[in-house]
């Protein structure tokens, strides 16, 4: 058995708009996720799963509860523990990619490798996303596709513990879809990164070690899944 | 190259217009801060040079008669370094081929060697020989002017006889660096020159045998100067003394050192408003792209770039912006430095120029320029810095709109929907909407006063010449002379009307306040010269009163009522007092005025004049000029119309400079205020005006949403705008304001108009990138981007 990465305990969250407006995005998670494996996070639209993620990866605090990240309590740490906690260990991918248009495919990844302390070349990083032809291309230039997988090798480029996926597919057709989650794949089983996947597409959990479902912010089911498929054979 | 870094230097690229803009609003104000600073130091350095090695006197005063005799007792007042008597006076000279009669102040060579103090500087020539009667050494300038070579001559009226004077050499003299001819009111080279002559041939002129009239002295290290002033006084009062004075009240020095100080005062006023503007304009462009790069700041933090290195990225983004700005001013600025220089060399008769630019200009400018920059975008860098990166990369929530008071009582007002958008976005965003009005409203503060430098002046001309002064002609008399006089006068060539008016040299006393000015004694019904308030009404001094000037009596501290002391210095040398009866309005000077015939009542003598005023037969001129040249009792001559002349190009010179300077500012300002206004409006509303244009409203109807807004807010700042500008007008008028001439307050209609048409037109002008964008939007593309 792995050991566990993240630990959450009554982990809530709640969105106040003024006086009355009360969303309770987390009520009460109690979560493991281990390292070296692959977790899928299911569940509808609204139900918590890009709030818990980014809870996890340091980019919000919670309203109550515990999260560990290995010995860490990620709740007790202020803004620039935080900071130095995502710049040192979480590698993010975002649906919509969020590259930075002005900076080529090598430079966007570069934006990592300048602050991570122990990085791989920025070219290399795209080589394992397939993309060690385009390093010198900007962003417009690219598909979504690739796109997306610059913003992977981006997140890796570091050598993350954690690798934290909202929706990287929701944005791409099937075709590239399953580019970018080779990509994923083949990051998790070469370094053993722990990766943390959203997804609305129920097929895509059956590449994961384990799955989680989200339902009104708190979890209704975890599953582990025996025989893992490999991304190719994924449709929708 | 560090990727940010990258990411900042290709941002700069984009936005290179904006940028540029900006630094050169910038860099204008570096520019004036280096111009300014450069040119004083450079003026006072140079004057400092000059006054050292042509030994420029300290302490100087004229007498009407002092026995040489006396100067041994002059030389040992404690204190005194070196001392230099001369005799000096003025005649109205005859130039060959000019038909107007010239001007020269006539100063006398010592018999031996040369002069101890203000030693005249050799330009061509040689010195007049010893004992020679009718050789002269006149100054560069007037040379020039007339065309004069060596050996030329002209004719001068000296006590009574016409007399040929040949011309040996050329000068510059420290006490000439601004050439101003009595009564003149800017310099006329071709029509005052100042002539040394030997001393045996000037006492012959002036009638000044074993006498001088003028005294130069240097003081010792650490004497005192009043002590001496005082000592002076005592000493030359039974001969006519009419005052000793320090620099402060020696012509060419007070222009000089008026300009200077002017020079350095620029750099003060001037730059504040640059600078302020680029905080502005940083402010809007930087916030617009932290606003538009909310996803990218979110995402750095993700990667764990911390506040601080967010922030920086803004401000760097401000900081090379204002290093082109810096960049662009100091070459201008030195550049400017130095041509402006030359200028000034070629109006103050300097013989040389030294070129000095303190280092401390280049720091203090760039301080100043990185310090604008930085406050510009410290906002935007705190927003920036304060985003939590989960926030930052969703879209931003739509704005909570609240049925506030304003709200429902807009409802009640049941405008049309895109209305009610412009207006509910404004009361949604206040603070944004009034610096928009803020930004706005200081374009047309810097075209009011562009505009009002032409109503000032228009107004300066017309009360100084056209109202108070309208002789054509000033004759000044060698002495006084009975009121009989003007009927000679009259009998000149030409002469229409003719004046009589004194001059008398006073130090008027208020308590412990004393100013020396001149009290000037007219007619009652005096027509030519008059007082003419600025509202136009002509001031008739009633027996006995004395009417100020607005300046002087401020700085007696005297009010209508009060009384004040006048010390005369002239003739029995009374002191009488007068009650000031009224202050007034003027242009030029500190003018004191009383009535003649009392005045000369008071001093117990018959009614004289000491200046004529006159208007001439046009058809007439030459033959009046023709006869003042051969008019033995004439000292000086002051022609108003070249003295309109000279006054009107000047002022029209500096005038246009300033339009265009302050022109293009205001310009620029509401270019980029009116753009960035409606380009951040398009970024942040794009969604918005998108689906309005899917539900079905035209192009037009959208396009009001985004033009309206900004010309609403446009018309908005212009009442801001109208007080701001009469704010720094008043300010400038007094900082532009000297013993010498007042720059009124007038501000027209017309110039408030002509301002906010000007800002209207560039505002909306500056709207058609972003309209044109926005009816280009391609709808599904804005729709489709990402929730
Ligand atoms: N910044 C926010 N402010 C207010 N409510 C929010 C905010 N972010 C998310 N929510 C609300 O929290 C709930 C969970 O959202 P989210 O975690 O994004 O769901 P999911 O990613 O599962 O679609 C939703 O109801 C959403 O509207
Ligand atoms: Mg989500």
């Amino acid at each position: 058995m792995p050991s566990p990465v993240f630990r959450t305990e009554n982990l809530s969250k709640i969105y106040r708009s003024g006086e009355k407006n009360e969303v309770r995005a987390l009520d009460g998670v109690d979560l493991t996720v281990f390292e070296s494996e692959m977790t899928v996070l299911l569940g509808p639209s609204g139900s918590g799963k890009s709030t818990l993620l980014n809870i996890l990866g340091g980019l919000d605090q919670a309203t109550s509860g515990t999260v560990w990240f290995r010995d860490t309590d990620l709740t007790a740490l202020q803004d620039r523990a935080l900071t130095r906690y995502r710049r040192d260990h979480v590698g993010f991918v975002f649906q919509f990619y969020n590259l930075v248009p002005s900076l080529t495919a090598r430079e966007n990844v570069q934006l990592v490798t300048d602050v991570a302390p122990n990085p791989m070349r920025p070219a290399e990083a795209l080589e394992l996303v397939g993309l060690g032809h385009r390093i010198n291309h900007f962003p417009a230039a690219l598909s979504g596709g690739e796109q997306q997988r610059v913003a992977i090798a981006r997140a890796i480029a570091k050598r993350p513990d954690v690798l934290l996926c909202d929706e990287p597919t929701g944005a791409l057709d099937s075709k590239t879809g399953v580019q970018v989650l080779e990509a994923l794949n083949t990051i998790n089983d070469r370094f053993g990164t722990a990766t943390v996947i959203i997804t609305h597409n129920a097929d895509i959990r059956r590449m994961a070690h384990r799955v989680i479902r989200f339902q009104d912010g708190h979890i209704a089911k975890v599953e582990v899944n025996d025989h893992r498929i490999a991304p190719h054979e994924i449709v929708w | 190259m560090r990727a940010l870094d990258l990411k900042l230097m290709r941002d700069l690229r984009r936005l290179w217009a904006q940028a540029l803009a900006i630094a050169m609003v910038l860099a204008c104000g570096v520019m004036v801060i280096l111009m300014s600073s450069g040119l004083s130091a450079a003026l006072d350095e140079t004057k400092r040079a000059y006054y050292e090695r042509n030994r420029f006197a300290d302490v100087f005063v004229t007498a009407r008669r002092v026995p040489e005799s006396l100067m041994r007792e002059v030389a040992a007042i404690p204190g005194i370094a070196a001392s230099e008597a001369r005799i000096s006076g003025n005649a109205i000279l005859d130039i060959p081929g000019r038909p107007e009669a010239a001007i020269g102040q006539i100063i006398s060579l010592p018999l031996v060697g040369e002069p101890r103090l203000n030693l005249p500087l050799m330009r061509a020539g040689d010195w007049p020989a010893n004992g020679s009667l009718d050789q002269v050494v006149i100054n560069e300038p007037f040379a020039e002017a007339n065309g004069f070579v060596i050996g030329d001559g002209f004719y001068a009226n000296l006590n009574g006889r016409k007399r040929w004077l040949t011309i040996t050499g050329t000068v510059l003299s420290p006490e000439f660096i601004y050439t101003i001819g009595p009564g003149a009111l800017m310099p006329d080279a071709e029509a005052f020159g100042v002539l040394w002559m030997s001393r045996p041939s000037v006492a012959a002129s002036f009638d000044m045998q074993g006498a001088v009239n003028n005294i130069a002295l240097t003081l010792a290290r650490g004497a005192n100067e009043q002590h001496v002033l005082d000592r002076l006084d005592d000493l030359l009062e039974p001969y006519g003394g009419l005052g000793a004075h320090g620099r402060d009240l020696q012509i060419s020095h007070a222009f000089v050192q008026t300009e200077i100080d002017q020079l350095e005062n620029i750099a003060y006023v001037l730059p504040p408003v640059f600078l302020g503007i680029t905080v502005f304009l940083v402010n809007m462009v930087i916030g617009r792209i932290v606003a538009l790069e909310r996803s990218e700041i979110g995402l750095l933090k993700a990667l764990g770039y911390t506040n601080w290195d967010v922030s920086l990225h803004y401000l760097l983004l401000a900081g090379l912006i204002a290093i082109i700005g810096i960049i662009l001013g100091w070459i201008s600025g030195a550049w400017m430095a130095r041509q402006m220089g030359e200028i000034y060399a070629e109006f103050y008769d300097f013989p040389f120029l030294i070129h000095r630019m303190p280092i401390s200009s280049y720091l203090v400018s760039a301080l100043a320029a990185f310090g604008a920059a930085t406050l510009g975008a410290a906002n935007s860098a705190v927003i920036a810095a304060r985003l939590a990166p989960a926030v930052a990369m969703a879209p931003p929530l739509p704005p909570r709109f609240r049925r506030g008071l304003l709200n429902r009582a807009l409802e009640a007002l049941r405008l049309s929907q895109p209305t009610m958008m412009i207006l509910r976005d404004i009361i949604r965003w206040p603070g944004r909407a009034a610096l928009s009005v803020l930004g706005l409203g200081l374009a047309t503060s810097v075209l009011v006063v562009a505009n009002f430098f032409d109503d000032a002046f228009d107004a300066m001309i017309d009360t100084g010449f056209y109202q108070s002064n309208r002789q054509d002609v000033i004759l000044a008399l060698s002495e006084e002379a009975p009121l009989a006089a003007l009927e000679e006068i009259r009998r000149l060539p030409g002469v229409l009307q003719a004046e009589a008016q004194q001059f008398h040299p006073v130090t008027l006393r208020h308590g412990a306040l004393t100013k020396r000015v001149s009290i000037e004694a007219r007619m009652p019904d005096a027509d030519l010269s008059r007082v003419v308030s600025d509202d136009g009404t002509v001031v008739v001094v009633p027996p006995g009163g004395l009417a100020l000037s607005h300046r002087l009596a401020q700085q007696l501290d005297l009010r209508p009522g009060d009384t004040v002391q006048a010390e005369f210095m002239t003739g029995t040398r009374e002191t009488l007092s007068f009650p000031v009866i009224a202050t007034v309005d003027q242009v030029f000077g500190l003018g004191a005025y009383t009535d003649l015939e009392a005045l000369d009542a008071a001093l117990r003598r018959a009614p004289r004049l000491s200046v004529a005023n006159v208007t001439l037969d046009a058809g007439e001129t030459e033959a009046f000029h023709a006869a003042i040249k051969d008019t033995p009792a004439l000292a000086a001559a002051v022609f108003m119309s070249d003295n309109r002349r000279a006054f009107i190009e000047t002022i029209d010179e500096n005038q246009n400079i300033m339009i265009g300077v302050y022109g293009i500012l205001g310009i620029l300002i509401a270019l980029g205020v009116a753009y960035n206004a409606a380009r951040v409006q398009l970024s942040e509303r794009a969604r918005e005006l998108a689906s309005l244009r899917i539900l079905g409203f035209s192009r037009s109807e959208v396009s009001y949403v985004l033009i309206g807004q900004v010309l609403l807010l446009a018309i908005a700042a212009q009442p801001l705008g109208w007080w701001i500008g009469a704010a720094i007008a008043r300010l400038m008028t007094n900082q532009f304001s000297s013993d010498l001439y007042v720059v009124p307050l007038v501000l027209q209609p017309a110039t408030y108009a002509v301002a906010s048409l000007t800002v209207l037109i560039v505002t909306a002008v500056s709207l058609l990138p972003v309209w044109r964008r926005l009816i280009q939007l391609d709808l599904v593309a804005v729709m489709k981007t990402r929730e």
